[in-house]
């Protein structure tokens, strides 16, 4: 996806605090359009609140934060964002789970989402195909008319990842995908992913190292809400800091 | 042309049955109080028509109290207040064609009015000597309340107990209020002594048998809209707000937009139930008010099964009939009943009568497909 | 007023004791008698002379005579000359005798004789009536006396109150009659500088009775005068509005502590445990009629411990309300955790069979509920009228919250409570029986929901209906004030307790409730967590 853009997602010294703590601490981030960009971190280093404040569902204390490198997002609320393109897989697998896995991605699907349009959505063949084609990649054409809430956890996480698809949105935000899969499911997560990437930028939060490794993308390591060091998964697991904040204290 | 396709995604066998089985009971009650001889064995008494009535209302009411729990997980402890504000619409209307025939005779002022020594009717009264202008108001005064009040909550994200409790105190207030003498709405004795509606008497056999009927269509245009609302994609979004509001926000739906959409359209619907109910009970007053009648609103939906549609009509029409039957018999045992009924249908049958039976028939073809990876489904 | 009276007759047969010792009180009374009598012969000039007589023996006993003869209310049995205190009544007129106060008995029209008074016999009475009580040996009949002038401003007592401001010993009683002095002066042609500073001695006094005086004053006079009664009127309203402020507050804090009461066991049911009780209201009206049941033991087997049924009676009705919440939660409530909105479906159905339950039991009528002599009574602080039962209300409601506080902060119970709400499955992983806690929980706010029974027992009706009227306006309380917060709950109480009663005035009872519902209503919209909102990740889930 080339364009002339330098980034996709700007993020300028951005806090966060709850009730003293600070959760986001100066957080700095550039990710560039069509970039797949990993972020490891240990518990608590602020991985998860900084989806939170892209996506609109916190507010920073202060700091910039751009899409697009025009749009600022910290004055947006989550359906504006979600409207603008950005869209985000949770760490639990958050699913419709009393509908059926149809009906998921046709809720995802990429169509006008005012009540008026929902009222008299008719589907289109065009629609239905690009079902079946997300069902086809994520591999779900089997139980496409079970309820969701009967799906395997693996299969809720690729769910989700084909929800995201049928939003078809510029930025993807994965927090950790393959949490609770088998290594089979998380090498074919990986797979997927990368695949996605061809035509998406992409964010990813991750504990899994032999996935971030699998990945082969830029990483960054989050410590205590701040971005310690950014780079290849072989030139950050060398810098001190990074070593410290994993192995030492 | 979108429309009609709309409605059509409404009708489904389940929703052809039930319209069936309305047009039948309201067919055959009409036939068998106005055909039938007083004293034949078959004659349906006219006190079985109007209570038959009232429980088609009550069906209403409950309809529109399981479109926003059942399907947008809205539970709502306020629908006795657009019920209500339905029925003084409709009061209004009635005290105003009582003319001078009231006990006063004033041909303007409704009686109690002239007790309280006023001159001129309040401004809020004008135009309901119109039945066109009243039926507006059956859909306007509850459905305005439940837009400004669903607008501030759900933009605010006020939701589940909170919702339910602030819900409980707008009826609170509205029933201090309405019992106030200076509200102009009669006070503590409500509205009442009515005569005629669309110049017909309203304690003419015909007249109940009609209002049955309209109740009747009430209830399957009411049914009808609520089907096709839920089947359609708007349907799907207003269940993925229910179980995972939060989620459609970063799909980027706007949950208050929906929800206020079915909100207000829910309470247009209670006001319409309780418009209805007026002239066939004959009486409006402030106890319709009383956060308990909502809630026992919410228990009709509870038995019936939330979220069937069907079963809130069932359920409303069963603890009806059952307070009937108990109020005749046990008068003093019925809140027993009652207060079992919320303890046990809440711990014993949570998804109501007709989950049980979709239960139950899942099961069944479960077992006839002998596919061993069905499982029953806990709710959650 | 029970207390006054109490202490009144206490003194007043103390006074009858002292002359009683002195000499035989019989024939003080026959002497009395006679003179009393003595009035119902002779013209007006002899009677002059008689009212003389009584008024010198300084015994104030006879002064209800002299009122009866100012009031022409003072008649003779036209056999036998005995004088009687009359009242029209049905078939002629109802006797009193003047000197007991007994009744004596009806007689018809034709067999009295009224003794007639003129204008200057008026005057003579009036003086002497305000010699006879303003120079009273009773501290409290001086009082009254002193405060029944300042209310008739009658210039003929205007030489007695000169007489008796003298003779004054009691400071308080000093100071109405300067008071009562200044006003009677106001009224009569006395100099300007006289009444300019009589005028301060009224705003000295400053309530509605001293505005009405400085009022008529300045509707009269005119120049200087006028404007000085008007600076002092325009003083004394100012004044009297602070003290209208003061006492409304304390209006408002004592409705303030009542809900606080409702409400501190539901922000432990709802606010520490999220578990949605409609039938907390019922705990609370459990609450009182263990209160009455326990009176009604006493009253029938140990009338003697009646002072004591309230102190008795709220450990019972903790005991009682916290058995039931505790199988409440054990039969009902453990089932339907996570599920809020059935819980309150489950909670609301079994309050009404807890109504119906009572109702059978006890009757649907309201049954009364004694109140102990520390609890009646008011006192006044400066111009606030305190009653003791709200006064103890305020300080039983703090104390209970401030009790709760410290089970919450200090016992191992309460740490327990805390680690369940947190993290239940680390709290059970670390052996907390988290059942039995969620039980006790549920108990403790049952419980503390009777306690409030005990104290509402005491300004309410004690009906099953009483938990209800109660139910909407804790939730409000404890939604307003902050969810699991104790003190935003005692600020939300106060605070709504106070609006509510400074909306009154403007509003009505009824207006001013719907407002502050209102209010409620849409300060939940802008701060959906309450006043004292917890902030943080925790939260969101």
């Amino acid at each position: 996806m080339p364009t002339s853009k330098a980034s996709i997602l700007y993020l300028e010294n951005v806090n966060v605090s709850f009730d003293g703590f600070r959760a986001l601490n100066n957080l700095s981030l550039t990710v560039k359009p069509g970039e797949m960009r990993a972020i490891i971190g240990p518990n608590g280093a602020g991985k998860t609140t900084m989806m939170d404040v892209i996506t609109g569902k916190t507010r920073p204390d202060n700091g910039r934060v751009l899409f697009d490198e025009t749009v600022n997002l910290t004055r947006m609320d989550e359906a504006e964002i979600a409207s603008l393109g950005i869209g985000r897989k949770f760490q639990k697998p958050t699913v419709f789970e009393n509908q059926t896995v149809w009906d998921n991605l046709l809720l995802a699907l990429k169509a006008g989402r005012r009540a008026w349009d929902t009222l008299f959505y008719r589907m289109s063949a065009k629609d239905k195909q690009e079902i079946e084609d997300i069902l086809e990649i994520i591999r779900l054409g089997q139980v496409r008319d079970e309820i969701s809430a009967n799906l395997s956890h693996g299969q809720k996480q690729w769910l989700e990842i084909g929800m995201l698809l049928a939003q078809d949105p510029k930025l993807l935000l994965v927090d950790e995908p393959v949490a609770g899969m088998t290594d089979a499911e998380t090498e074919e997560t990986a797979r997927l992913l990368r695949d996605i990437a061809q035509r998406h930028s992409v964010v990813v939060v991750e504990h899994d190292m032999a996935f971030v490794r699998d990945l082969d993308v830029q990483v960054t390591v989050l410590h205590e809400g701040s971005a310690i060091a950014e780079g290849t998964l072989d030139y950050v697991s060398a810098d001190e800091r990074v070593i410290e904040v994993y192995l030492g204290r | 042309m979108m429309t009609m396709k709309f409605i059509q995604g409404g009708f489904d066998r389940r929703a052809v049955v039930f319209l069936g089985l309305l047009f039948l009971i309201a067919a055959v009650v009409s036939f068998l109080n106005l055909a039938m001889e007083p004293g034949s064995t078959f004659h349906v008494s006219s006190y079985t028509v109007a209570l038959i009535g009232k429980y088609l209302c009550y069906a209403l009411l409950a309809l529109s109290v399981d479109l926003v729990w059942g399907f947008c997980g809205v539970l709502s402890l306020g629908h006795a207040a657009f019920f209500a504000l339905g029925g003084y619409a409709m009061g209004m209307y009635l005290m105003r064609q009582i003319g001078t025939r009231g006990v006063y005779g004033d041909p303007v002022l409704p009686d109690f009015m002239v007790f309280l020594n006023w001159k001129e009717l309040p401004w809020f009264w004008y135009g309901f000597d119109q039945f066109w202008f009243a039926a507006l108001m059956v859909l306007a005064v509850p459905g305005v309340l439940a837009f400004v009040f669903g607008w501030f909550a759900f933009r605010s994200r006020v939701t589940g107990v909170y919702l339910s409790i602030i819900t409980q105190a707008l009826t609170f207030a509205l029933m201090l209020a309405f019992f106030r003498n200076d509200m102009g709405f009669g006070g503590n004795n409500g509205l009442t002594d009515f005569k005629d509606i669309l110049g017909f008497d309203v304690q003419a056999d015909s007249t109940r048998v009609g209002l049955l009927i309209a109740s009747a269509v009430a209830l399957a245009i009411g049914f009808i809209i609520c089907k096709a609302l839920v089947n359609s994609k708007f349907g799907k979004v207003l269940i993925a707000v229910r179980d995972a509001e939060s989620r459609t926000r970063f799909l980027g739906y706007r949950p208050e937009n929906y929800k206020l959409l079915v909100w207000t359209l829910s309470a247009m619907m209670a006001g319409v139930a309780g418009a209805l109910y007026v002239p066939q009970v004959g009486i409006i007053n402030p106890s319709e008010f009383t956060p308990a009648n909502s809630i026992e609103a919410v228990i009709w939906v509870a038995v019936g099964g939330r979220g069937t549609l069907v079963g809130a009509t069932i359920g409303a029409v069963l603890v009806n009939f059952g307070k009937t039957l108990f109020t005749g018999i046990l008068p003093e045992f019925w809140l027993f009943a009652l207060g079992g009924l919320f303890i046990a249908v809440t711990l014993f049958l949570p998804k109501g009568i007709m989950g049980a039976i979709d239960g139950y028939m899942a099961k069944r073809k479960a077992a006839k497909d002998s596919g061993p990876e069905a499982q029953p489904q806990e709710g959650d | 007023m029970a207390r006054y009276l109490h202490s009144f007759v206490l003194f007043l047969a103390l006074i009858w004791l002292i002359p009683g010792l002195a000499a035989p009180a019989h024939a003080a009374d026959d002497d009395l008698r006679a003179k009393i009598d003595a009035l119902a012969s002779g013209g007006f000039s002899q009677t002059a002379k008689q009212i003389q007589d009584l008024a010198a023996t300084g015994d104030d006993r006879v002064v209800p005579a002299l009122q009866a003869l100012l009031a022409g209310k003072l008649y003779f049995k036209k056999a036998g000359k005995q004088v009687f205190i009359t009242e029209k009544a049905s078939g002629g007129y109802a006797l009193t005798d003047p000197l007991t106060g007994e009744s004596a008995g009806t007689l018809a029209r034709g067999a009295l004789k009224k003794i007639r008074v003129n204008n200057r016999l008026r005057r003579e009475l009036k003086a002497a009536l305000g010699n006879l009580t303003l120079l009273s040996k009773v501290t409290a009949v001086r009082l009254k006396a002193a405060e029944a002038v300042f209310k008739s401003q009658d210039p003929d007592t205007l030489e007695a109150l000169v007489s008796a401001i003298s003779k004054e010993t009691d400071d308080g009683v000093k100071k109405v009659l300067e008071q009562a002095h200044a006003a009677v002066l106001l009224k009569t042609d006395a100099a300007e500088a006289d009444k300019i500073a009589a005028l301060a001695v009224i705003e000295d006094r400053g309530d509605r009775d001293a505005l009405s005086v400085v009022i008529a004053t300045a509707a009269q006079a005119e120049g200087a005068l006028k404007a000085a009664a008007e600076k002092t009127a325009t003083s004394i309203r100012q004044n009297l509005e602070l003290w209208g402020a003061a006492q409304n507050i304390w209006y408002g804090l004592s409705l303030g502590s009542v809900l606080l009461l409702a409400a501190i066991g539901l922000a432990i049911t709802f606010g520490v445990m999220g578990v949605i009780n409609m039938a907390h209201g019922e705990m609370v009206m459990i609450g009182a009629y263990v209160t009455f049941m326990v009176q009604e033991v006493i009253r029938t087997s140990m009338p003697g411990l009646f002072e004591y049924s309230l102190l008795i009676s709220v450990p019972l009705a903790f005991l009682v309300a916290g058995a039931i919440g505790m199988a409440v939660e054990r039969c009902i409530i453990r089932f339907l955790y996570g599920r809020p909105l059935e819980t309150l479906l489950a909670t609301w159905g079994l309050s009404l069979a807890l109504q119906q339950a009572v109702r059978t039991i006890f009757g649907p009528s309201n049954r009364e509920v004694g109140t102990p002599d520390y609890m009646s009574g008011a006192f006044e602080l400066g111009h606030l009228t305190i009653t003791y039962n709200r006064l103890w209300i305020i300080v039983f409601s703090l104390v209970v919250l401030f009790a709760l506080m410290a089970v919450l902060k200090k016992t191992p119970l309460g740490l327990q409570m805390r680690a369940v709400t947190q993290n239940r499955r680390m709290a059970g992983a670390m052996g907390i029986r988290t059942n039995w806690v969620d039980a006790v929980t549920f108990g403790l706010g049952s419980g503390i929901a009777g306690i409030a029974g005990v104290a509402l027992s005491q300004i309410d009706n004690v009906s099953p209906n009483l938990g209800q009227s109660y139910i909407i306006d804790s939730f409000m309380v404890v939604v307003f004030g902050g969810v699991g917060n104790l003190w935003g709950t005692l600020v939300g109480a106060m605070t709504l307790g106070v609006a509510n009663k400074f909306l009154e005035p403007y509003a009505g009872a009824v207006l001013g409730k719907v407002l502050v519902l209102v209010f409620i209503i849409l300060f939940i919209q802008k701060r959906p967590r309450g006043l004292f909102a917890l902030k943080g990740r925790a939260i969101e889930s």
